[in-house]
């Protein structure tokens, strides 16, 4: 499989890193100093593939907390607000859009 | 139900351990995630959208009561409370912490409860019909056999990394409940002239992006030669089996591309060279495979007592009778259906408090046992007919008693993108949407026997290729849509469904699904014409004129 690295980078758009967080799967977002978060809000925000490549570069380098960062497309709206740019993510933000068999 | 031996039990502690040792490597950032990827899926460990998905074996969905109340504490202690029941007879737990697997795993080895061959390029639990030792007419019970290859194939050295997973069925019934034609291989026991038991063989069944019915390769294989046929499609598969290409890989693109004669030439000259050796079975072996078996002490009871009369007269519960309660090969008992397809539910989830009940439901009424078919609903094997109407009370109080099975309702489906990172779209709120439609009983009853199916991607985990109704999940431009298929069918006369026309959007399948509904109860040329029959004497077109006429 090629490396996400090697992969050609194209955005439309603003976009984040995201992954999943080794010890519980939980999604993360990478920030813009260099660590994660689960809060959408605090994810560095790139606009060119460049700036792309270089954030999924050093996401992927932290092999230890995080699993298969991935660029994915969000939107900023007029307040600055980021959400995400599809239906994938925003499920993977906000959980199922079903009721759990079990209250949470 | 069959008991472990200490070699199974070393087995599965040993590998509980070896896991526990990879995951503290991984967590340490000794093993990277490359590394890591093949011995957790090796585990059952996928990773999902939102967490760790932990899918779990139930061999031959056979489950005891203490088997099932320990999901039921995985469910609570690990996860969030409840288990999803699959198309294959596992089981998956969606929201759990990799930190915490390895007790989740030694938890259920304390059971005789393990993952391997829940994942990975092996050859994966074995299934069978869910009516197994108790189905009328039945040849024989086909889990001893589904037994000796689960033997046979766990961490067989040669089929570990096979081109692509494996997976083989067995039914010993006319009517096949294991779907055997779309397996890479399908079993049917049956008896030759000579009324010798032995085995039909399909080869190169499957679904997926490219869906074929299996083909009979050998009409019947003599018993003591299963191990050594089943190894011979085996070895022509890992030899020939393509590895470039993950779409191509499994046994069916194989299988297409040489011809069925061809693939049956090359299988029968491994045959041929190695049927006389070590993999040969012997009575003996067979004999204590099934000795390990132990059968419920029936007795002999009424196939009319009074309780079910007197019961019968309560409209429900009559309702329930004739739509979950199947015969049995034993006088005076039944095969209960437990539905886990609630109006409004997610099909095939049950919580650990539900769990917990059917085992104990299980104790009183059903000798301690449980299955689980690939439908993704429960039954209890053995109940007296004498405590139906009791067993149908607790039911109904837990939500178990949905009189739907073999209905509009009884849904399969996919987690879809709900929880799957392989999915373009949801399948649950779908059914879940269907289940309201058509939650009128009476309505459901008047359709009759019609099964949809949903998968919420071109992999097909929900079968939809052989719904009656199949509902495929395909993104277009970021919005979902879905194709629908009429006339797929999973049993002994399985076939692969039509598709009626373009993709429909998500706010349209149910309105669709009415419709096609509506027409075929228009078109049928008696009551109880199937929905499948009505499509195969007229074809798609009725169904799509109605369908696309006015969209």
């Amino acid at each position: 499989m090629t490396s996400p690295l090697q992969q050609k980078i194209k955005i439309n758009g603003p976009s984040v890193v995201t992954a999943n967080r080794t010890w519980d799967g939980v999604v993360i977002y990478r920030d813009a100093h260099k660590g994660w978060t689960t809060d959408l809000a605090q994810a560095a925000i790139v606009h060119t593939a460049d700036d792309a490549r270089a954030l999924l570069a050093e996401s992927t380098a932290d092999d230890v907390g995080a699993i298969g960062p991935y660029i994915a497309p969000v939107a900023v709206n007029d307040n600055g607000v980021v959400e995400p740019g599809n239906l994938r993510e925003q499920i993977r933000r906000q959980g199922v859009t079903i009721d759990l068999p079990v209250s949470a | 139900m069959y008991a472990y031996d200490e070699i199974d039990r070393t087995l599965i502690n040993e590998r509980v351990a070896e896991f526990r040792d990879q995951v503290k490597r991984r967590l340490a950032g000794e093993l990277t995630e490359d590394e890591f990827k093949m011995l957790r899926l090796m585990n059952g460990v996928y990773l999902q959208l939102h967490a760790y998905m932990f899918r779990v074996a139930i061999p031959y969905g056979t489950l005891s009561s203490p088997q099932l109340r320990k999901m039921a504490h995985v469910a609570r202690r690990y996860d969030r409370g409840y288990g999803h029941f699959t198309t294959r007879q596992n089981i998956q737990f969606n929201w759990i912490k990799l930190a915490d697997l390895p007790d989740a795993l030694e938890d259920l080895a304390s059971v005789g409860i393990h993952a391997m061959q829940t994942s990975g390029n092996c050859t994966r639990n074995v299934t069978t019909d869910q009516w197994a030792g108790v189905a009328p007419g039945e040849v024989e019970d086909p889990r001893i056999w589904a037994e000796l290859l689960r033997q046979y194939s766990t961490m067989h050295p040669e089929f570990s990394f096979l081109p692509r997973k494996f997976k083989i069925a067995i039914t010993a019934s006319a009517h096949d409940r294991a779907a055997i034609k779309v397996h890479d291989i399908g079993l049917r026991i049956h008896k030759n002239e000579a009324g010798e038991t032995g085995f039909e063989v399909l080869v190169g069944g499957g679904l997926g992006r490219t869906p074929f019915i299996g083909k009979v390769i050998k009409p019947f294989v003599h018993g003591r030669d299963i191990l050594s046929y089943v190894e011979s499609i085996l070895r022509v598969y890992n030899q020939y089996g393509r590895r470039d290409n993950i779409y191509k890989a499994r046994i069916k693109i194989l299988v297409h591309e040489l011809g069925i004669e061809k693939f049956a030439a090359e299988v029968e000259d491994e045959w041929l060279a190695m049927r006389d050796s070590a993999l040969t079975l012997d009575n003996e072996v067979v004999e204590d495979i099934r000795s390990r078996f132990s059968y419920p002490h029936y007795q002999k009871l009424s196939d009319t007592p009074d309780e079910l009369t007197a019961a019968s007269a309560d409209p429900h519960f009559a309702r329930w009778l004739k739509n979950s309660v199947a015969p049995h090969q034993r006088t005076g008992y039944a095969i209960v259906t437990l539905s886990l397809k609630p109006v409004g539910g997610p099909p095939g989830d049950a919580t650990a408090e539900q769990m917990d009940a059917v085992a104990d439901l299980a104790d009183k009424y059903s000798f301690g046992e449980i299955r689980v078919g690939h439908e993704q609903n429960l039954a209890l094997p053995s109940v007296a007919k004498h405590d139906l109407p009791a067993l149908w009370r607790q039911l109904d109080k837990l939500g178990l008693a949905t009189p739907n099975v073999n209905l509009v309702t009884d849904i399969i489906a996919c987690p879809g993108l709900d929880y799957c990172s392989l999915a373009n779209t949801r399948s649950i709120p779908i059914a879940q949407e269907l289940t309201r439609r058509f939650a009128n009983h009476d309505l459901a009853e008047l359709i009759g026997r019609l099964h949809i199916n949903i998968s919420g991607c071109i992999n097909a985990c929900g079968h939809h290729h052989v719904g009656h109704i199949g509902i495929l999940g395909v993104e277009k431009n970021g919005e979902e849509f879905f194709q629908i298929t009429i006339g797929g069918r999973a049993d002994e006369h399985a076939v692969v469904g039509t598709l009626i026309g373009p993709a429909v959007p998500f706010a349209e399948v149910a309105d669709v699904i009415e419709d096609i509904v509506e027409a075929y109860l228009a078109l049928r040329a008696r009551p109880d014409e199937l929905f499948v029959q009505t499509v195969e004497r007229l074809g798609v077109e009725p169904f799509k004129e109605r369908v696309y006429a006015t969209r």
